[in-house]
Order: structure tokens, then C-alpha cells, then sequence
């Protein structure tokens, strides 16, 4: 059972860190056009590098 | 005069009829506008909308957002709304002006971010207490239990503190007001489940219920999120389609113009009303010859002469002339403010609606703590006074009961058919408008500009030469008259180039003149063109010695006859009630097949009929787009107004239809009824559950692995049973 003493810090830090990822998402407002968002990838104006709202 | 009637944040119908003052004082930024597009719905829309309008000069940049259906753009000061909205049309797109002022309160949706973070929150925990508690439900023992179950503690806790807050706040409100709302049966089930698990674990003790607290507070915050997401958007429409004139009058005094706030203008004032200009005041004309739209206020689809001394009311609109009026009324004692005390007795006597919602946790809240106080009660008298398992079985028990499913039941169902009615372009502004639109079994309808376009169509135009065409397409082009653009129009649609015409000028009041050939030639009503006056709405035009007649008639709106049709299969009682005369309503009655009409009806008349048609236990659907209809919006049971609406009759409906097709109220019914059986089918799939799972808790036999299973399986089967609707 050592190796519970890894895998439970491991556990909690790979869940703080999606966590993390999410008040990002969040921040930057990534869930403003969930729908637009969806179809824009089918357009291939801005393929390098996404579009930044505030260009 | 429009401006005046910009629905306020509240989406109070009798505020907004009347003039607000304060709103005079804001400042148009220019910079940022923003414009509702109801019919984008691909990708293809939205590379369209943002290069064609990248294209257009002054645009810095455009940017969709296909959810809201919108388009925000950054442009030049110069560049207005209007400029924007053209270029959408060539494009093929329709567009209407936002009022992003009013926007951007929404926009910058701080709870709903706040409700989102919460969430975020909770789920990870769950996750994470999940992988945990996977290890305790397999078997893990003695020392590995306990382990496990302070680690989900010390991640439960600090959660259950930051994204249960919504809750214990609203259980906090409802306790000082001697409520007891659905928040404190979820708080106290949320708190003695946690604080019974701290126990447990540092007892040792074989089970802890941080999963389910966890669990809980999480589909709950799905449940409340929705419902803000619901509400948010319900806020948004009822601001959404504000015009974007301001409040302001042209005052004459001393011979200059100078513009001032319509709370500023005193009886006695002259005030000059441009061509195209809403009048802002009741008065009387005294200077200028004109023709004024009164189709929002009467449902009138002609054009009413005005010379020197014809009385104007506060929301007509000048059609041809510039007009000079006398105030005789403005503020509390106009036409609009008396209409806005007509509006506002009509919403007190409308009785607040209890929604399914309320009645469910009316039953549910008391039940649930009562029913784990008598398995305490009952376990403490068998088990002979065991403190520690009494408790333990009462908050299974609590956990069962509580309403999880419950708390998605309805915003599930509603998410899921405002954003099906919000795709056909029907925009929900009202939480409850679905359950009272559900109940309806009579459909009234008003006709001009709202089963019409309230906009005229030439009707005869293979009757005449392709000169006369020509020389009325020139004519036509220089004046801003209805009859005049309709009829320039459907001659352009036609491929007809304009005659070439020296010397147009514009009669006020009269038509448009100039010299054809070598001849003069007339555009314009019968008497000054030297016509005889036929029967129907028409234009005349005059070649030399030879008069040509145009009639007109008003062109139906899209889906007009297929909704009609579609209400009547399923059952509804169909009215139509115009302030228009009698002939007209009568024509489009029988057009579309409506046996009950009525013509001539002033607004009191309209809410009268729909007040005795409730007396009588009908549960009514207005449908209307003028200042005259507000008042019976607000009278019906439930209300819908096209996006073309003055301000005051959106404000005060409870749906708004976006595009120009009408056809989608005939789906929204059908949709509302279905979900408000998806509505009860949801209760009675977690009253299900509980049916099984509550006598297993008092029983003493639930296990948090079965408390999981429980709350997870109804949460999910609730919400799979909402996307149905899709």
C-alpha cells in the first residue's frame, strides 16, 4: 500500500491542476459562445492561432 | 417618442410606457455596437457576417457570437447601427439595433460566472472524493478507510463551504423570513451529512457521507445554474431590442431649433418634428402639411392627413413634411402616460402565478426534514436509545430525500426548450411564460404588424404601361412615404430602371411632382393628381392627360396562414381584434379563416374582450405589436410581440419573436406543453426513487454507495429526459 503515498498527492495535484485550467477557461471567457465556437473550427480564416477577442 | 419607452432593466411594461427622464442624459459612446441577427445559424453565417461587415469602411472589427445570436462590432463614431444593419440586409441577413448600453449590465454576468466557478469547484472535489470513496466502497479497511475518509473530508469541507454558499444564503433568507423554502431542507441535509461524516471518521466508523454532501451540492449547483442561465437571458430580452433614439425634442423658440429632454417641454411649447420623427408630445399642429403613421398606436394601416390644427398624439410617427406642434400635453398627462396607467392596473390584476416548481417544494420542503426526524425518533426507540445510529439512519434518510432531481427537474426542461424555441428565433423573457403558455386555449391576435407586416404591397402593378412604371419608380424614389418606398420597392424587385425626371419636388401632404418629357407628371393621392378616388388604399399617378391607379393591399407575414391553421388543428379558439375599420379586419378574417373578430377597438376595448374571455375560464395568448395592444399583453394570461414592436408592447410581453416569420408560435405552444409534461414526468421520476430508495434508508440498510447511486442515477435520468425536448 506504499504506493498510495504517491498516487493520492499525485491524484490531488493532477485535479487542482485541471481545476486551475477550468478558472482560466472561466477567466477568459471560453464559455461565452459555446455554440459559435462549435461551428468555427469548420472555418479556416484564423487556422495559425486563435482569434482574440479583444484584436 | 420610442425612446421614451425603452423597457427598464426590471422589465416593468408600465415603467417603460412611461418617459424616462433620467435616460435623456446618456451619452452615446458610438464605438461598440451591437446588433441581434434571429436568422444566423451555421458557420457559413458567420464567416459571411464577420468578413462582409470587415469589408464594410469604418468597421474595425465584427465578431459573432452565434448563442446570443449577435454581432458585436468596433467601429468609427460615424459609423451608426443603422449603416451596419443595411449592410446585413445586402448580405442577406436581418438585423436589429441593440441598445448595448443597456447590454452590457448582462453581458458582464458576474453571478453567473460566480455560480459557474462553484461548480467548477465541486466537481473536481467530486471527482477526486469519488476516486476515494471507489477505494472504501471495494473494500478498503481499518487504517486505508480512515486515511481515505479524512482526505475526502479535507477536501470535502472547504468545498462544501465555498460552493454551498448559494444555498445555506437562501436557507438563511428564507429561516428570517419564516419561510421554509427548498434551501433549508438542501443546507441542513448538505451540513449534518458533512458533520456527521467528521464524526464517523474520526471514530472510525464504517461509513462517510462527504461523497454524497459533495454530490449533492453539486447537481444542485447544475440545477440553480441553469435556472440563472434561464433567468439571465430573460433579463437580457426584456433589454434586448431597445431602440436606439434617445428621448429628446427639437423646441422652437425664438425661431432656432434646440434640442432638449421630452421632461423639459411645457404645455404651450413649439416643437418641430422632422420627416421620419416620432412625435414626442400630444399637441396640435400649427404649421406644415404632413401625413402621420399612426399604425402603432390605432392598428390604422393608412396614413392620416395632417394640416394646422389636426391633433397629434406621443407616438405617431411624421411621414412627409416637417411638422410644427403645440404641446397641449406632455409627461403625466399625455396620451402615453394615461396608457401606461391602463397598463399598469392591468399587471396588478394579473395574480402571480404559482409555478409547478413552487407547488413541488411547497409539498416537498416540510416532508423532508420531518420524515428523518421520525426515523431518529423511531430508531432511537428500537435500537433502545443507540444516539450514534439513530443519527446515522436519519441522515441517510435526509440525504435520500433530498431533492436533487428535484432541483433539476424544471430548469432542465426549461434550458432545454427556451434554447429550442430560441433557435426557431422565439425569445423567452419570462421564467413562467412556458407553464402559462401551456394552459392556453385561445389565441388573440392583432393584425396590423403583427399578422401583417404592417407595411403595404402594390397589387396591380401588370395593369399598367412600363413608361407609367418607370416614371412612378422616379417619382416614387423621392419620398420617404410608405405607399411611396413600398411601391419603389416592388418595382426595383422588378428590374425597372427610373425614368429620368427633372425637377422632383415633394407637396407635403400631397405626393411627389416633377417633369417627364417635356410633361409634368404627379405621384400622389387621387384629388391632386386628377384622379377618381378608388375604393382601396392606392396611389395615383398622373402622364400628362392619362391617370393610372396603384392599390395597395398589406402583406401578410410570413406564417401568418400556417399558424393560424396550425392553432386551429390543435384546438385553439382563434380571435382577431384590430383598431383597424371594419372592412379590412373583416377581409383578413376570412382570409385566414378566423371566425371571431372584432374591428374598431380602441385599447380598453382589446383588453376588455380579453378580460371577459378570462371571466369566462378561457386562458388566453395575446398576440400584439402596438402601444394599443399593451395593455391587453399585460391583461392575457400569457403574451407574445414580434421584434418590430414598439419597445412598451416587448416590455410588456412575455415572449418576443425575433424574425419576421410569425410561424413559430404555433411550435412554441406545442413545445410549452410538452415540457411542462416533461416537467411532471420529472416528478415523478424522483418521487420514483425515492419511492424505493427512502424506505431501504429508513430501514437503516442505505449505504453512501447507495445514496450515490441513487442521487446520480435520478439526476441523470431527469436531465436525459429534458433533452428529449431537443
Amino acid at each position: 500500500m506504499d504506493v498510495l503515498a504517491i498516487l493520492i498527492p499525485v491524484t490531488l495535484f493532477l485535479g487542482l491542476l485541471g481545476l486551475g485550467a477550468f478558472f482560466w477557461t472561466l477567466r477568459k471567457g471560453q464559455y461565452e459562445d459555446p455554440e459559435g465556437d462549435a461551428r468555427r473550427i469548420l472555418n479556416d480564416d484564423y487556422d495559425d492561432r486563435p482569434k482574440r477577442d479583444d484584436e | 417618442m420610442t425612446e421614451a419607452l425603452r423597457p427598464p432593466p426590471s422589465g416593468c411594461p408600465a415603467c417603460a410606457v412611461a418617459p424616462a427622464a433620467e435616460q435623456a442624459a446618456r451619452v452615446d459612446t458610438g464605438a461598440r455596437l451591437l446588433l441581434s441577427l434571429p436568422t444566423i445559424h451555421c458557420a457559413g453565417c458567420i464567416s459571411a457576417v464577420e468578413r462582409g461587415l470587415a469589408a464594410h469602411p469604418g468597421v474595425r472589427s465584427a465578431r459573432v457570437n452565434l448563442t446570443l445570436k449577435r454581432v458585436s462590432v468596433d467601429a468609427d463614431p460615424q459609423v451608426t447601427a443603422a449603416d451596419i444593419a443595411a449592410a446585413l440586409d445586402r448580405l442577406g441577413f436581418e438585423a436589429h439595433e441593440l441598445d448595448a448600453g443597456l447590454l452590457s449590465q448582462t453581458e458582464t454576468d458576474r453571478q453567473g460566472r460566480d455560480l459557474l466557478m462553484r461548480l467548477g469547484v465541486a466537481g473536481f472535489a467530486l471527482m477526486n472524493i469519488m476516486l476515494l470513496s471507489v477505494g472504501v466502497w471495494s473494500g478498503a479497511d481499518g487504517a486505508t478507510r480512515d486515511l481515505f475518509h479524512m482526505i475526502s473530508g479535507a477536501i470535502a469541507l472547504p468545498t462544501i463551504a465555498f460552493a454551498g454558499q448559494p444555498f445555506f444564503r437562501g436557507a438563511w433568507s428564507a429561516l428570517r423570513g419564516g419561510r421554509l423554502g427548498m434551501d433549508v431542507p438542501i443546507s441542513l441535509g448538505i451540513v449534518l451529512a458533512a458533520a456527521i461524516s467528521v464524526y464517523e471518521t474520526f471514530n472510525s466508523g464504517a461509513h462517510a457521507y462527504f461523497d454524497a454532501a459533495v454530490m449533492l451540492t453539486f447537481f444542485l449547483l447544475v440545477g440553480r445554474y441553469l435556472d440563472h442561465r434561464a433567468r439571465a437571458l430573460a433579463r437580457s430580452a426584456a433589454q434586448e431590442l431597445a431602440a436606439l433614439e434617445v428621448p429628446r425634442a427639437l423646441r422652437l423658440r425664438d425661431g432656432t431649433e434646440e434640442t432638449v429632454a421630452i421632461s423639459a417641454l411645457a404645455v404651450g411649447d413649439l416643437v418641430r418634428v422632422r420627416p421620419g420623427g416620432r412625435v414626442p408630445v400630444d399637441g396640435v399642429v400649427t404649421e406644415g402639411r404632413s401625413e402621420v403613421d399612426r399604425s402603432l398606436l390605432t392598428g390604422e394601416t393608412l396614413p392620416v392627413v395632417t394640416a394646422p390644427g389636426a391633433q397629434l398624439s406621443a407616438g405617431e410617427v411624421n411621414l412627409t413634411g416637417p411638422l410644427t406642434v403645440r404641446v397641449t400635453a406632455a409627461g403625466r398627462d399625455s396620451s402615453l402616460h394615461r396608457m401606461a396607467d391602463l397598463v399598469a392596473a392591468a399587471e396588478s390584476a394579473r395574480t402571480r402565478y404559482t409555478t409547478l416548481a413552487d407547488r413541488a417544494a411547497r409539498a416537498y420542503a416540510p416532508t423532508i426534514p420531518l420524515l428523518s426526524l421520525g426515523a431518529f425518533f423511531v430508531w432511537m426507540w428500537i435500537s433502545g436509545g443507540d444516539l450514534r445510529l439513530s443519527i446515522n439512519v436519519a441522515i441517510a434518510t435526509l440525504i435520500i430525500t433530498c431533492p436533487c432531481a428535484l432541483g433539476l427537474a424544471v430548469p432542465a426542461v426549461v434550458t432545454a426548450a427556451s434554447g429550442r424555441l430560441f433557435r426557431k428565433g422565439l425569445l423567452i423573457k419570462d421564467g413562467t411564460a412556458l407553464e402559462r403558455l401551456a394552459e392556453v386555449d385561445t389565441v388573440v391576435f392583432d393584425k396590423t404588424g403583427t399578422l401583417t407586416m404592417g407595411t403595404p404591397v402594390p397589387d396591380n402593378l401588370d395593369a399598367h404601361p412600363e413608361d407609367a412604371l418607370r416614371v412612378a419608380l422616379a417619382l416614387a424614389d423621392g419620398s420617404s412615404h410608405p405607399l411611396a418606398r413600398a411601391l419603389a420597392g416592388a418595382l426595383r424587385a422588378r428590374g425597372l430602371t427610373p425614368a429620368a425626371i427633372e425637377d422632383p419636388r415633394e407637396a407635403p401632404g400631397y405626393g411627389v411632382q416633377g417633369l417627364w418629357q417635356g410633361q409634368e407628371v404627379r405621384l400622389g393621392r387621387a384629388g391632386w393628381v386628377g384622379a377618381t378616388h378608388a375604393a382601396t388604399t392606392g396611389a395615383y399617378l398622373s402622364l400628362g392627360e392619362a391617370t393610372h391607379s396603384f392599390t395597395f393591399t398589406d402583406a401578410l407575414r410570413p406564417g401568418a396562414e400556417d399558424v393560424v391553421a396550425a392553432l386551429k388543428a390543435q384546438g385553439k379558439a382563434v380571435w382577431l381584434i384590430s383598431g383597424d375599420v371594419a372592412p379590412a379586419v373583416a377581409a383578413m378574417a376570412a382570409r385566414l379563416g378566423i371566425a371571431h373578430w372584432q374591428a374598431g377597438a380602441l385599447p380598453q376595448d382589446k383588453a376588455a374582450r380579453i378580460a371577459a374571455l378570462q371571466a369566462d375560464g378561457h386562458k388566453v395568448l395575446m398576440v400584439g405589436d402596438g402601444l394599443n395592444d399593451t395593455v391587453a399583453l399585460s391583461a392575457a394570461h400569457v403574451s407574445i410581440s414580434p421584434a418590430s414592436a414598439l419597445d412598451a408592447a416587448r416590455a410588456a410581453s412575455d415572449m418576443v419573436l425575433l424574425g419576421r416569420d410569425i410561424g413559430p408560435i404555433a411550435d412554441a405552444v406545442r413545445t410549452a406543453r410538452v415540457s411542462v409534461r416533461r416537467i411532471r414526468e420529472n416528478f415523478w421520476q424522483s418521487g420514483l426513487y425515492n419511492a424505493v430508495f427512502v424506505p431501504l434508508a429508513l430501514l437503516g440498510l442505505c449505504t453512501p454507495l447507495w445514496a450515490a447511486v441513487a442521487m446520480s442515477l435520478s439526476s441523470i435520468t431527469v436531465s436525459l429526459n429534458a433533452l428529449r425536448l431537443k
